[in-house]
């Protein structure tokens, strides 16, 4: 797989066809919502018009209430994908490393893992009340699987030749750690980081709209949907779309582009 | 590989690894029994109150107690349902989609705009959306699980179709197959082991995100509704019962669901990727 399933999407043809079509298919999505949103026979409570979300949207960001929701949900994921980053990226080594670790921290991983980070926000809120604990603790959880079975996995897959090569050149074990093991299996270790993050951000939604607190884009969704305020609800997605999305795309694709790409090394990354 | 790796450990593993069935059992079970013994260690020296850190022995005899009573079964029952309709219809308009995309330009260029935009944006954010434009109940909740495993799903199959060698088509069409010998006997296969990853990963998705939607959805029965419903009544024991059930459900669709399809179909054509 790897390097296949990025090439459709690399080879994209841009070309003025294919962009003409995408633009008609998306004015047409447009004017099928804008149609009956406009048309009264749906209440317009529940069928915003387009430039209604437009000015919600603008609205929220100029007084930036939108911006500290932002905030506020940014915060979250970044303490609890650091957190579980921090803890899964030396775990998952030493998984790979040592049997004896590997031994003892599969099973565990294997029973909690089919386990959705969200069953756990009911329990999380009877043991640490409602708020940010909750929030960070859920996109721990979340995170935490992903990158320790992707760097396991990547310690794993450390070329045996390159081992034996590197020791045969006398590396000695620091070496042999630093400059083999770890570069070596850093393609799947970014995967890992890009998939925890991405669980992160679906799982500090799903935590922000059951424990939500004041904060938060999820909350906010939630909180409008009591109000029927679903140009507020649009707003907020459209909001969580595009953080979603740069990061996905900016962030990570630029850390691909910087380490295993440069590297040589795409071919193993995304498996 | 792993064991030139570890070269330390080299024999240790390798004595482990003949000491045979017994001692398999025994080192997957020890991490649990050592997360068992802490568990009961504190919640019996009473840090925290029984009713919020229940020993598992009241865990183990509430899930007796609600399995013998047909509750537990009856809401595992209902989730499975809704898993079922939802990753179904996934499923069918998914792999539609994207095979589609991959054989023909202008559903590309039509559908693939969609696709990009609605992808990001994480699942649940639009429960509460569903939830207003549907009502509460079962048609949001399996509206939505179908929503969200059906962008994998349809990214999968396009890519798989898109990543059929040309070399192969060719010589199908050399060999004088018609269009449909062509689909059948080179394009579904050859598309297959990017359409079952694709499953994978819908399925993935829908059991992530159904247990959240039941939360929110107030359906009747579900076991995500008896865990946030239970919280109502500081009834930790029957939430740590759902949860484990959960766990169950969720290894049991891996192994007997996805396992066996990957046997059946990619590892038998020699395909495995």
């Amino acid at each position: 797989m790897g390097h296949d399933d990025m090439t459709p999407m690399r080879a994209l043809p841009w070309r003025s066809e294919s962009l003409r079509r995408g633009a008609l298919t998306l004015i047409v999505a447009a004017a099928l919502y804008e149609a009956p949103a406009r048309s009264g026979y749906l209440p317009p409570a529940l069928t915003p018009t387009l430039g209604d979300i437009a000015h919600t949207l603008f609205a929220s960001l100029a007084d930036g209430t939108m911006l500290l929701h932002a905030a506020a949900t940014l915060y979250r994921v970044v303490v609890g994908f650091g957190c579980a980053v921090a803890v899964g990226l030396p775990l998952g080594v030493m998984m790979g490393r040592f049997r004896a670790v590997e031994n003892f921290v599969l099973p565990l991983t294997s029973a909690l893992m089919p386990i959705p980070s969200l069953a756990w926000v009911p329990v999380f809120i009877l043991w640490f009340g409602l708020g940010n604990t909750v929030s960070v603790l859920i996109v721990f959880y979340a995170a935490l699987f992903p990158m320790l079975l992707n760097t396991w996995t990547g310690v794993r897959a450390v070329n045996p030749i390159w081992l034996r090569a590197a020791g045969a050149m006398g590396a000695n074990e620091h070496a042999l750690f630093w400059k083999v093991i770890i570069p070596g299996a850093s393609p799947f270790i970014i995967a890992g980081l890009r998939q925890s993050f991405l669980r992160s951000w679906i799982a500090v939604i799903g935590a922000e709209m059951l424990a939500g607190s004041d904060w938060g884009l999820g909350w906010v969704i939630f909180d409008a949907k009591e109000f029927l305020d679903t140009d507020m609800m649009l707003a907020s997605l459209i909001v969580i779309g595009c953080i979603g999305f740069v990061t996905e795309r900016l962030v990570f694709g630029s850390i691909e582009r910087a380490t295993i790409y440069r590297w040589g090394m795409a071919r193993s990354a995304r498996g | 590989m792993h064991d030139v790796i570890e070269n330390g450990n080299l024999g240790l593993g390798a004595a482990a690894a003949d000491r045979g069935a017994l001692w398999r059992v025994w080192r997957n079970a020890f991490p649990f029994v050592v997360v068992g013994a802490i568990w009961e260690a504190i919640a019996h020296l009473g840090l925290f109150p029984a009713q919020l850190f229940p020993p598992l022995e009241t865990i183990a005899a509430v899930f007796v107690r609600l399995t013998a009573s047909g509750v537990l079964p009856h809401h595992a029952f209902d989730t499975l349902i809704r898993l079922t309709a939802g990753f179904a219809l996934a499923a069918v308009f998914g792999i539609a989609a994207g095979v589609l995309m991959g054989r023909s330009r202008r559903a590309e260029d039509i559908l693939l705009p969609l696709v990009s935009i609605g992808a990001p944006i994480p699942g649940l954010a639009y429960a509460p959306l569903f939830l207003l434009w549907f009502g509460p109940g079962n048609v949001p909740a399996v509206a939505l699980v179908a929503f969200v495993s059906a962008f994998p799903i349809i990214y999968n199959s396009w890519t798989g179709v898109k990543a059929v060698k040309e070399i192969w088509l060719r010589s199908a069409q050399a060999m004088s197959a018609d269009d449909r010998r062509l689909f059948r006997h080179v394009i579904v296969p050859g598309a297959l082991p990017y359409i079952v990853t694709g499953l994978r990963l819908g399925l993935a998705q829908a059991w992530r995100i159904l247990v959240a939607v039941e939360m929110l959805a107030a359906v009747p029965w579900g076991l995500g509704w008896l865990i946030f419903g239970a919280q109502e009544f500081l009834n930790t024991d029957v939430m740590l019962a759902g949860i484990a059930v959960i766990a169950l459900i969720g290894l049991g669709l891996e192994k007997f669901v996805f396992q066996p399809l990957e046997n059946f179909t990619i590892v038998r054509w020699g395909m495995m990727t």
